[in-house]
């Protein structure tokens, strides 16, 4: 256990002091929410597919939030990538500790980060006029937002780790970027309804693991009005791929 | 006690084999070297030895402890101070000791004064609150030597510790890794490529090459082995190794009295005597018989350089380069063929 909080640590030490990837990484969030947000809410003023009264930036929040944790929990866990490059996995792996420890210290740092993002961009979406309030009430529903951003921090961390377990070198990063993060996105339903997609893309969406992430967060920041699924079904569609996430890292890690 | 034993200890990637049945037993204490070429196999067996690299067949005890399967203890028993570097850049000098101290359960109050003692002793006190990045490379080999050493292992393995640093940085290093041999009475093992380094420091010295050990013994045992002085003979127009001309020259100077050993390494001949310096004028005589003009020549007591040719045929040197690369491009190829 307390190495796992030592690798933790690590993670904490190295994003503390990282302030400017701390705000370069929030950047993209930002204009995504503040631009886009604005640009397509004029063409979607008034729109049937909106529920009444609620624009499009306040639409996509949720969705945004999202974005921000997929982004810095798969980034954290390839960052072992670089741990290797610079040598420093073989400090961590020459020492006394189980390579599961390894994983998890890593896993719930990559979490934290990616929670701590989450929660200035809540707060940020609450700054750009981003109304909260659900049937969960206020407490409930800072409690669930907070819950659904740790099942998706450590869900993508996972996924982090077990692509950096397989890929040598930076080399397949812009693939990964290309193929996986950006698809996985614009599938979540992040930025419209899923219910008017053609069939298709919706089962595509429904196998997006992102797609019940921002659906809870969605339900937890705006209540039922704009949710696809029932809260439970978000919760534990979400939190089955984290652990089958966290199992699938740990695993391809130790063989690695 | 035996610190390390090996018992045909292998290794291969795909068709390479970079090391190949090593017999090895290091004693408590001892201080011992590899020397040998860039891609002998030095850094793959350290690595085996670590449990970084799992061995293709033969087995190792490190501390009395299996290397498969005893991993766990064998960890605790060692420290590794690796070649490639291997700090936290975005952590502090204290930070990286604070790291590996939670990390090898060294106890609070332990490590205080251990940390203290180790960075008085690699004179990295004032800048240990710095962040990595901004130490130079003799900074940063010293503060892995240190915390390689702070929980007290009971073997360390050096891999090649001194590589690419100033002269005076490595003598520096040399003088603290000895003080820690003597002081603490941790088994050392060494790779390495410089001759002196390996004269200096071990008490013992195995010689390896393309995967295995050809010499085995002390330095000095190693070099009295040559049996006398070397004679080095440096051609101005050097005939082709094997012509009829410098055949009959090797020959002709084998039957010099006293003459032990005559190698040919490019444009030098190198003749192994006692009493070199009377062997000088015949040698030159017998070159003169044979037409081969002498450019210059140099009498000295064997180096481990001359113990490396005499094993091997070559000079340390020669083979670094072509060694390397082939060695780089084979382990690629093997991390890419395995996933």
């Amino acid at each position: 256990m307390s190495d796992v909080y030592t690798i933790w640590l690590r993670e904490m030490i190295r994003y503390v002091r990282a302030k400017s990837r701390i705000i370069t990484s929030l950047a993209m969030p930002i204009i995504w929410l503040a631009l886009l947000g604005t640009a397509l809410g004029t063409m979607m003023e008034n729109s049937p597919l909106l529920p009444e009264g609620m624009n499009y930036v306040q639409y996509i929040a949720p969705g945004i939030i999202g974005m921000a944790i997929l982004f810095t929990s798969i980034f954290s866990g390839i960052s072992i990538i670089f741990d290797r490059e610079f040598g420093f996995l073989k400090e961590i792996l020459v020492a006394p500790v189980s390579r599961l420890s390894i994983v998890l210290g890593k896993a719930l740092g990559g979490t934290t980060t990616a929670m701590i993002q989450g929660i200035i961009m809540f707060c940020l979406a609450l700054f750009f006029g981003v109304s909260f309030g659900s049937e969960l009430g206020n407490a409930g529903g800072i409690v669930v937002t907070i819950l659904f951003m740790f099942l998706i921090g450590l869900s993508f961390v996972s996924i982090g780790i077990a692509i950096a377990s397989k890929v040598e070198s930076m080399e397949g990063f812009q693939m990964i970027m290309s193929f996986l993060i950006m698809p996985m996105f614009f599938l979540s339903g992040a930025l419209y309804p899923i219910d008017v997609l053609p069939g298709w893309l919706k089962a595509l969406t429904y196998i997006d693991p992102l797609t019940y992430g921002v659906d809870g967060l969605r339900y937890a920041i705006q209540g039922s009005q704009t949710a696809q699924f029932p809260l439970w079904v978000d919760f534990g569609v979400l939190s089955a791929f984290s652990i089958f996430a966290l199992v699938l890292g740990a695993y391809l890690f130790k063989r690695s | 006690m035996n610190a390390i034993e090996t018992i045909k200890l292998t290794k291969k990637f795909d068709k390479l084999t970079a090391v190949d049945g090593v017999d090895l037993t290091i004693e408590e204490g001892e201080f011992f070297g590899f020397l040998g070429p860039n891609g002998a196999g030095k850094t793959t067996t350290i690595s085996m030895l670590s449990t970084i690299l799992r061995p293709t067949s033969g087995s190792a005890n490190v501390w009395g402890y299996d290397i498969v399967k005893e991993q766990d203890k064998v960890r605790k028993s060692i420290g590794v101070v690796f070649q490639e570097p291997s700090v936290d850049d975005d952590l502090t000098g204290m930070e990286n000791l604070e790291f590996h101290a939670r990390l090898y359960k060294v106890p609070k109050d332990t490590m205080a004064s251990r940390t203290k003692e180790l960075l008085e002793l690699m004179e990295l006190t004032d800048r240990s609150k710095d962040l990595m990045k901004t130490y130079s490379g003799g900074m940063r080999r010293r503060l892995e030597i240190a915390r390689g050493l702070l929980h007290h292992p009971k073997v360390l393995f050096l891999d090649e510790p001194t590589l690419g640093l100033d002269p005076q940085t490595r003598r520096l290093i040399w003088k603290y890794i000895d003080k820690l041999n003597k002081v603490e009475n941790v088994t050392m093992l060494l790779t390495t490529h410089y001759m002196d380094e390996a004269d200096y420091l071990c008490n013992r010295i195995a010689i390896i090459d393309n995967g295995k050990i050809v010499a085995c013994d002390t330095p000095a045992n190693l070099k009295d082995g040559m049996g006398g002085d070397i004679i080095t003979l440096t051609l101005s127009t050097p005939p082709p190794a094997n012509s009829e001309k410098i055949k009959k020259a090797k020959k002709d100077l084998e039957n010099l009295g006293r003459v032990l050993s005559v190698s040919l390494v490019k444009d030098t001949i190198k003749l192994t005597a006692s009493k070199g310096e009377t062997l000088i004028p015949p040698a030159l005589n017998v070159l003169r018989d044979n037409k081969i003009d002498v450019r210059s020549v140099s009498l000295h007591e064997p180096t481990l350089e001359d113990v490396f040719i005499k094993f091997t045929g070559r000079k340390l040197r020669d083979e670094v380069e072509g060694n390397k690369q082939h060695m780089v491009k084979a382990m690629k190829q093997h991390r890419r063929f395995r996933h």
